[in-house]
């Protein structure tokens, strides 16, 4: 229960705004209400098919095409995996614990991530219909590039000793 | 739409993995209810914090800061209104046409979409959880600063 004291505290904070400011707490509540509806509808499906990763694919298989070693074709794996995901980042965290867990290398969990983030397809195609295709386009061809950088940077600035700590940590975590 | 395929994809692969054996699959569903539960305390949090931050932090609110003649006061405005906002894509999109349309500039929309996709403030405390401190800021300080560069390509192509 202590784990959920944060969760009792915003909401006395947020009991507090409904009555001092009656509008901004109805309209917080109410999108309290969206956020939980598409966390729960989107949400079951990552875990699920995380659960089933875990159990099913073997350790040395997860290495081999995306562990050390795995060049070029781990990278693609985890832009492709990143970009067919579907659901907020926050999901992508869970994922990322197993494939580290699992022995995916470094730099292709910061890949997955930021592809995740910025490179997803659903998203991509629905920002071409809004947003048009110059827009779209642009931007996908700026973050290719910029997320391969960014996870690069990353892998230089973050010592092999917090990687290993980072490692370990996932392990714990389930 | 993509989310339906993606339980079609679950169920699919349940079904395979309860035919093929039942103990293994009982132990997968146990492993995603417990990294579900794991994190589950950070996402209500989450969650209520962002709701507050979207009823102060409206539309309304939102076109006024992004405004053409806003500068790179308002890209730098933008880009921070990104970070700590969470708006889904099927929301986040329509909202950015509907800004462009009432005169925002691309730069400030370019910056806008980048670090809302990229940049999570308020998922900081799980981000931790998985990767550190260390990663987690950095990350996010990266993505922070990289969208202005993808803010000024847009505006320089599209614009």
């Amino acid at each position: 229960m202590k784990r959920y004291r944060y969760v009792m505290i915003v909401s006395v904070v947020m009991l507090g705004i409904l009555i001092l400011n009656r509008t901004l707490g109805v309209s917080a509540l109410s999108n309290a209400g969206f956020q939980l509806k598409q966390m729960f509808f989107v949400i079951p499906p990552i875990f699920l098919l995380l659960g089933l990763l875990d159990i099913w694919v073997p350790r040395s298989t997860m290495i081999r095409y995306m562990g050390e070693g795995s060049g070029i074709k781990g990278m693609l794996l985890a832009f492709f995996i990143g970009s067919a995901a579907a659901g907020p980042l926050y999901g992508a965290f869970p994922v990322a614990a197993v494939f580290m867990k699992k022995g995916v290398k470094f730099l292709n969990v910061l890949i997955f991530l930021g592809a995740w983030s910025s490179t997803k397809i659903p998203m991509f195609l629905f920002e071409l219909e809004s947003l048009g295709t110059k827009f779209a386009i642009t931007r996908l061809f700026v973050d290719i590039p910029g997320i391969i950088l960014m996870s690069y940077l990353l892998t230089k600035v973050i010592s092999g000793k917090e990687v290993e700590e980072i490692y370990n940590n996932s392990e714990q975590l389930e | 739409m993509q989310t339906y395929l993606f339980y079609g994809i679950t169920i699919i692969a349940l079904l395979v993995s309860v035919y093929k054996d039942k103990e293994k699959t009982k132990k997968a569903l146990k492993k995603s209810w417990k990294s579900l539960e794991n994190i589950l305390p950070q996402l209500f949090t989450m969650i209520a914090i962002i709701s507050i931050l979207l009823a102060i932090v409206n539309t309304d609110l939102i076109s006024k800061v992004i405004g053409q003649e806003s500068g790179i006061f308002g890209v730098i405005l933008s880009a921070v209104i990104g970070s700590v906002t969470m708006i889904p894509p099927f929301v986040a999109f329509p909202t950015a046409s509907m800004l462009l349309d009432a005169g925002a500039g691309y730069m400030q929309i370019g910056a806008f979409v980048s670090t809302l996709t990229m940049v999570g403030i308020v998922t900081i405390p799980v981000e931790i959880k998985y990767f550190g401190k260390k990663l987690t800021l950095y990350r996010n300080v990266l993505a922070f600063l990289f969208s202005f560069a993808v803010a000024f390509i847009i505006q320089g192509v599209v614009g």
